[in-house]
């Protein structure tokens, strides 16, 4: 039953159960991870002008568990933490609290003290904007080839040519691509790049960061078709970050809604779009525009995401909640687990929603 | 004005970009019309000329873009080739603008009260204390709490989606009887999108205004408009009511792109794709535009360029509708 797929929502919302047998089984583990940032003003200015120190809690005890060859994506508006998460895994930020497990071993510490160079080869980044993420003067042959050179896999001129001409092809471009440079290609054919870029290691896990929100519909459609395949050729397990609630639904198996940096419901695709439980995630649900819903009238949620400079005490979510009450305003919601679903809300707990 | 006469009318609207390496047609024999009161969506993918279509309406066109051939005419008169002068009073009192950015839309070094109090006495003949008391009725009326204290703060204080909701209220200063929205929603997230949609659709209801509503976003187009225009290459591909275009497209473009649209309620494993990429304006096939990534493509797809013609519900520019309704 659901049995096998409450695993990581139990490795997610309960204590760690360390050594378990379900470590093995998980690629990447997430716990309490958290990541602040300094925006206070320059020391002079906090001085005179007697400032206080100012911190954002971008992401702020996050704890989820991604199974191998499964996708967890994480969707939420501008500014929930989603991208930070992103970067904390690959370990291009470094936490301020918390711990990421990958196969096992603790990511910061083998970056610093360890293999890092094993480790970079077995997790790869796929950006968002492709315009941006290609170096406009290398050829692709070079840009593709990049980490097979970096890593000593081929070192050979013709080999690491061959080499890439296959990536491309793996992507569904052409073999005599690897002699253009970016700019001949669209903005599809280049986050195409990107991925066989991305795939010249072999990774097992890749962090897709918004993949497919420069493209145009009918090239996400080409975007994500291609990652499906790669997955289920490869065996590749992906963090997919996204704002697009329907583009989640198509490449997930698991699903974490994020809102001011923290989990507030994590769940398995199924449960999450047939029965949302957090009233964020129902709101979410309901704002998207869809195409079999014509003339669809409807009460949009009020309000807006806080400064998450000041975030509201209690629950974040409260001062847009149609559902909250006093001890919504005063006590933050932990995330707990129940049949399956982890949802971190008083609401949902007290069985009021 | 006869009741049945349409809003606006374009016909034939042709643009080009003369260039060092020639002309680029960027619209080519556009046609349609939009009634009084009727929200007419236009999508496509970008460089499809959908923005490029708006922006000719407004009389805004960045040079070295210009009007090749062809006529808009607003409540009968054209409105093309007006001088800049002329175009400018009909800009803002009888069609109203919205962009996509509202952070780039509003002057940053003026106070809200004063970009929309300068708006209204342009195109209004009211005095100070008149005008001021409309723009505070303008921003209640699209949802901004305490409109008497926030008129006097300046577009920074505004987050995005509040933002947006100035602009509107500055599209719909004068009264204007069309609105010409290009992609109102894009910089926004979900939650607000969803504000500022059922926003747009009330107040212009309201106002009796038609709008002209760009995107890409098709959830969007299915929820707000009556009637829309598929975009490819700079034609029109397809227009018809938005419910049977969506549900029964008859142009293989509309037919791909409706697939390729992950939809909320379908388990589909691949998404419907349509291979390649659309063309770049120097380089645009032969006969129909979309024919190298048509999969029904025939002979005389290559050759002739497709009307717009009556197909099922909808009518589309393609063959293959021309060779059914024949035989």
């Amino acid at each position: 039953m659901t049995v096998a797929q409450a695993n990581p929502i139990r490795a997610a919302g309960g204590p760690r159960g360390e050594g378990g047998g379900a470590a093995t089984r998980m690629l990447v583990e997430v716990s309490d991870l958290s990541k602040t940032f300094d925006v206070s003003a320059p020391w002079l200015n906090r001085v005179i002008e007697r400032q206080p120190r100012r911190f954002v809690h971008a992401v702020d005890g996050v704890s989820f568990a991604i199974e191998r060859g499964r996708t967890l994506a994480l969707v939420g508006e501008s500014g929930c933490g989603k991208s930070t998460v992103a970067r904390l895994l690959v370990g291009l930020y470094g936490p301020t609290r918390g711990q990421v497990r990958f196969d096992g071993a603790d990511v910061v510490h083998t970056l610093q003290h360890g293999d890092a160079r094993a480790l970079r080869r077995r997790m790869q980044m796929i950006f968002q904007d492709p315009y941006a993420s290609l170096n406009p003067r290398w050829r692709v042959r070079d840009i593709v080839g990049e980490p097979l050179r970096e890593h000593a896999i081929v070192t050979d001129t013709q080999a690491l040519r061959e080499r890439a001409a296959q990536l491309l092809q793996s992507v569904g471009l052409a073999a005599a691509d690897v002699d253009k440079f970016p700019h001949q290609f669209s903005g599809g054919q280049r986050q195409r790049i990107s991925i066989a870029r991305a795939l010249a290691t072999q990774p097992e896990f890749l962090v897709c960061d918004e993949p497919t929100s420069a493209l145009d519909v009918s090239v996400q459609a080409q975007v994500l078709n291609i990652m499906k395949d790669l997955q289920r050729q490869q065996g590749l397990t992906y963090l997919f970050i996204s704002h697009n609630l329907a583009v989640v639904r198509h490449v997930s198996d698991q699903v974490g809604v994020m809102y001011l940096g923290r989990l507030v419901e994590l769940a398995d695709k199924q449960h999450l779009f047939a029965s949302p439980r957090h009233p964020y995630t129902r709101m979410l649900l309901d704002a998207i525009p869809d195409i079999h819903m014509t003339g669809r009238s409807r009460t949009p949620v009020q309000g807006e995401v806080p400064n998450p400079l000041n975030p509201p005490p209690g629950c974040a979510f409260h001062p847009r909640c149609p559902h909250a009450n006093a001890r919504c305003k005063a006590e933050r919601p932990v995330l707990l687990a129940s049949q399956g679903v982890a949802v971190a809300c008083h609401a949902v707990a007290e069985g009021r929603v | 004005m006869n009741g049945s006469a349409p809003l606006l009318e374009v016909r034939g609207l042709r643009v080009e970009f003369p260039t060092r390496r020639g002309t680029l047609l960027a619209l080519d024999d556009v046609s349609f019309d939009i009634a009084a009161g009727e929200v007419l969506g236009v999508v496509g993918e970008s460089g499809a000329g959908k923005s490029l279509t708006g922006a000719a309406i407004i009389g805004l066109l960045e040079p070295p873009g210009r009007i090749a051939a062809g006529e808009i005419r607003l409540e009968g008169q054209r409105i093309d080739h007006l001088p800049y002068e002329q175009m400018r009073a009909i800009r803002g009192r009888k069609i109203g603008a919205i962009f996509q950015d509202p952070l780039t839309s509003l002057n940053p070094l003026y106070s809200v009260g004063q970009q929309l109090v300068e708006t209204i006495q342009t195109h209004l003949p009211l005095g100070a204390a008149q005008a001021r008391q409309r723009a505070i009725q303008l921003l209640a009326q699209t949802g901004i709490p305490a409109p008497e204290h926030r008129i006097d703060q300046y577009p920074h204080q505004f987050s995005g989606g509040m933002r947006q909701r100035v602009v509107i209220a500055l599209a719909l200063a004068a009264e204007p009887k069309l609105i010409v929205a290009d992609e109102p929603t894009t910089a926004l997230d979900v939650s607000i999108q969803a504000q500022i949609i059922s926003l747009l659709k009330r107040v212009c209801r309201e106002h009796g205004a038609a709008v002209m509503l760009v995107t890409h976003d098709m959830g969007v187009i299915a929820e707000t408009c009556d009637r829309v225009a598929v975009m490819y290459a700079g034609r029109i591909a397809e227009i018809g009511p938005v419910h049977d275009v969506i549900n029964q497209p008859a142009h293989p473009y509309t037919q791909g792109l409706m697939g390729s649209i992950p939809a909320m309620d379908s388990d589909r494993e691949r998404l419907l794709q349509i291979d390649g990429a659309m063309p770049r304006l120097n380089a645009i096939p032969a006969g129909c535009a979309f024919n190298p990534r048509c999969p029904q493509a025939f002979e005389r797809c290559r050759r002739e360029r497709p009307e717009l013609a009556v197909a099922r519900a909808t009518r589309a520019a393609c063959w293959l509708n021309v060779e059914a309704s024949v035989s």
